[in-house]
């Protein structure tokens, strides 16, 4: 295809993309490097039905003058993403320097929400994804095995997990595991622990998340690898078959060379969902114990007060963090490409 | 206290206006009303519903996440609401950016038939009328306290002692709760008992926080010890949850809101051997202080500054409506309502006592929803005994001062 003719052909699809894509993040950008104005305050009153108290209040009048003089607020540079509640480089340092061992070093950096979060999003994202992979990939062999009557609702039956919405599933696994629930109780009676619970312990509680990423993406993966069971060429199969290779053999040196553009597909888009996990840590209540860079965002906006520019700064913080994921995939891909197409 | 005897007063005055009160004689205008969901609210914007027809056209949004999209609804001009329903922390944001108008032309023209205690002033301007009050307190089982031979606690140092001795009794394993799930719930629970404590969140004068302190660690050691009486999965209890284990008969000693007491002791979802041997009692004082350990909130209504005056009138005209004595006594015991027509009855109890123990307002200073969201968020650790007091509280000072810093609060 002409480059000319590829150009228009892609224009529509550029534009989308520059409106819904690159503009809100550019956006997003502007507004990590912002900060509020100075709040003006004044010492005021308030009363109401519990009587009057000295307080302090925001000058409205100064507030405005300055908001429109400035209405993205103060530059505040790169010091959102360096503070605190983001990368903390001078609580890092400082932990470095005072630090005498690895586990000490370790457990004040778990101290800082960033760091914190970005432990369980990690954790979760290298044990959920694999796990899905394989799961995916035994439930598509098993289907795929079945008499072709059966298939259908079996089928159907393997997709719920991904039918129902994940708030849902993660507040059917939350009051299945509470205490009364049934597999809390029948926790607590098969260990003899009355105050055993999955809730309270921070293992358990990332274990019943981790089981629940799986629970919900295996089908997503199922339903990838049973398309492409479909496509296993029958001839090259037929050929193994009569070279006397095992059913082993057949699945390790036909199948899954077959299949591996979709295992990669599935864990590009695996990486990039499970790097953002957010409802089941909402479903769970299980933010005493877990917390993701999504999550992160969630309570900076909640609340009377949103923090636009940190939750700016994190969500800026979570695209670096996809891109980094994905990169060692996409090379391969990339590579891949083009020796094909030598 | 100008609280109790609204009491008296609310009888007499709902006689003499209830004549006022039919018919809104409005020309016309839009009423849109966004607001919290529960029963009493509900009452009240039902109440101001009525006001529709003839040229006033009436919508509302009762929805739990209304402090989400609060701002955000009321800055465009026009306003996508004409009134906000708040609470004390509530309205703070809404002032802050100056989206809620002064209400004195108003409460001047149509707000006779109010008390004088309903109207909430800011730096001398009435910026919202309370209509109810609400405050966390004790409710107990008076059967299960028996048995253990236990008197009422009014302090939460007999919370504990009466909880050991229903443990040891054999009698429940968790007698206590609080709403003490992570965030917004924990935090109001660190804020009422280091109140009680009489601990002060800030340096005088200034938005630097002060709680890292002997009151500081008091108030954290106190929520560590009651949380051993309560069941493991503490850290994800909200309101529901504490009320649906009070329900099913559970608990003892629970710390919940007054909102709950109405829902709690209907012949819904529970058994009359529990709900009549439930009890409301003043939120127990704590570390020797001679106050109860809580905050009181009252919920009212604002009008938005981005509309007309005509519709910010219809909508305050409404809203009065609502608040007729005749809504009020048709829904008298859903809540503590300050509106005159009420007459306090069995569900009222437990927040009257804590108000008339002298208990403070939560504080309406415009960084406390910063030091709030801190507190929730940075309490667990301790709580779960994976760090100490000390380190808890200077996590959750530093969290904040970064946030207040963004903000633009401190330096």
């Amino acid at each position: 295809m002409p480059h000319r003719t590829f150009l228009w052909f892609i224009l529509p699809s550029l534009m989308a993309m520059f409106l819904f894509i690159a503009l809100p993040i550019g956006s997003v950008l502007v507004q990590s490097l912002h900060v509020e104005h100075e709040q003006v305050l004044i010492e005021s009153e308030t009363c109401g039905p519990f009587g009057c108290t000295p307080s302090v209040s925001i000058d409205q009048a100064a507030t405005r003058a300055l908001r429109e003089a400035r209405p993205l607020g103060r530059f505040n540079g790169l010091r959102t993403y360096t503070d605190r509640n983001h990368l903390a480089t001078t609580e890092v340092a400082l932990a470095w320097q005072e630090a005498e061992s690895w586990p000490a070093f370790a457990s004040r950096l778990m101290n800082l929400p960033f760091y914190k979060a970005l432990a369980f999003t990690l954790s979760y994202t290298f044990i959920v994804t694999p796990l899905v992979i394989l799961t995916g990939m035994a439930v598509a062999l098993g289907v795929n095995g079945l008499p072709q009557l059966m298939k259908g609702a079996t089928i159907f039956v393997s997709l719920l997990p991904m039918i129902v919405t994940p708030l849902v599933g993660s507040l059917i696994l939350f009051w299945m595991i509470d205490a009364d629930g049934i597999l809390g109780a029948t926790l607590q009676r098969l260990t003899g622990d009355p105050n055993l619970s999955l809730k309270a312990s921070p293992v358990l509680t990332w274990l019943t998340l981790f089981v629940y990423g799986i629970w919900h993406s295996a089908p997503f993966a199922f339903i990838v690898f049973y398309a492409g069971l479909q496509t296993v060429p029958a001839e090259t199969m037929e050929a193994a078959q009569i070279d006397g290779a095992t059913r082993w053999q057949r699945l390790r040196y036909v199948v899954i060379p077959h299949m591996a553009p979709l295992v990669v597909f599935v864990v590009l888009i695996q990486l990039m969902d499970n790097f953002r996990v957010f409802e089941a840590i909402v479903g769970l209540s299980a933010a005493a114990n877990a917390s993701s860079l999504s999550i992160l965002i969630y309570s900076d906006l909640r609340g009377d007060v949103a923090q636009f520019g940190s939750a700016a700064a994190t969500s800026m913080l979570t695209i670096i963090g996809v891109a980094i994921l994905l990169t060692p995939v996409l090379i391969r891909t990339w590579r891949d490409f083009n020796r094909k197409r030598v | 206290m100008a609280f109790l005897r609204l009491s008296g007063l609310t009888v007499a005055a709902a006689l003499a206006s209830s004549a006022a009160w039919a018919g809104c004689d409005l020309a016309g205008g839009n009423i849109n009303i966004l607001s919290n969901d529960f029963g009493a609210i509900n009452a009240v914007v039902d109440g101001a519903r009525t006001c529709e027809g003839d040229g006033v056209t009436f919508s509302n949004n009762a929805t739990t996440e209304h402090r989400d999209i609060q701002v955000a609804a009321l800055t465009p001009n026009p306003a996508e609401y004409t009134s906000a329903i708040v609470a004390n922390s509530s309205i703070v944001p809404l002032y802050n950016d100056g989206l809620i108008r002064p209400l004195d032309d108003l409460v001047a023209a149509h707000g006779a038939g109010l008390n004088p205690t309903q109207l909430i002033t800011i730096d001398g301007q009435v910026m919202a009328v309370a209509f109810m009050a609400n405050a966390q307190h004790l409710f107990y089982r008076s059967d299960i306290l028996e048995q253990a031979g236990v008197a009422v606690p009014t302090t939460y140092e007999e919370v504990l002692a009466a909880s050991e001795a229903i443990r040891a009794a054999g009698l429940m394993e968790h007698p206590y709760a609080m709403n003490s799930k992570v965030g917004w719930n924990l935090g109001e629970e660190f804020i009422n008992m280091y109140l009680g404590h009489g601990g002060a969140f800030f340096e005088p004068g200034s938005a630097t926080p002060a709680i890292n302190n002997a009151t500081g660690v008091a108030t954290l050691e106190m929520l560590a010890a009651l949380n051993a009486y309560a069941n493991p999965d503490f850290l994800t209890f909200d309101s529901n949850a504490t009320a649906a284990l009070w329900e099913s008969g559970e608990l003892a000693l629970a710390t919940m809101w007054g909102s709950r007491a109405a829902p709690i002791l209907d012949d819904e979802g529970s058994t009359a051997e529990i709900t009549g041997a439930t009890m409301l009692a003043a939120a127990p004082m704590v570390g020797g202080g001679d106050t109860p350990a809580s905050t009181l909130w009252w919920d009212g209504f604002t009008i938005s500054a981005n509309v007309s005056d005509e519709d910010a009138e219809a909508t305050f005209v409404a809203l009065m409506h609502g608040l007729s004595p005749d809504v009020i006594m048709a829904n008298n015991d859903l809540a503590v309502w300050l509106a005159p027509g009420y007459t306090p009855g069995a569900t009222a109890g437990g927040v009257f006592a804590t108000a008339s123990g002298g208990a403070t307002p939560y504080p309406m200073l415009p960084y406390m929803g910063l030091m709030h969201t801190a507190l929730g968020d940075n309490l667990s650790e301790f709580l779960q005994g994976q760090e100490s007091a000390e380190q808890a509280l200077a996590d959750v000072e530093a969290a904040y001062v970064t946030a207040a810093r963004a903000q633009g609060f401190v330096e």
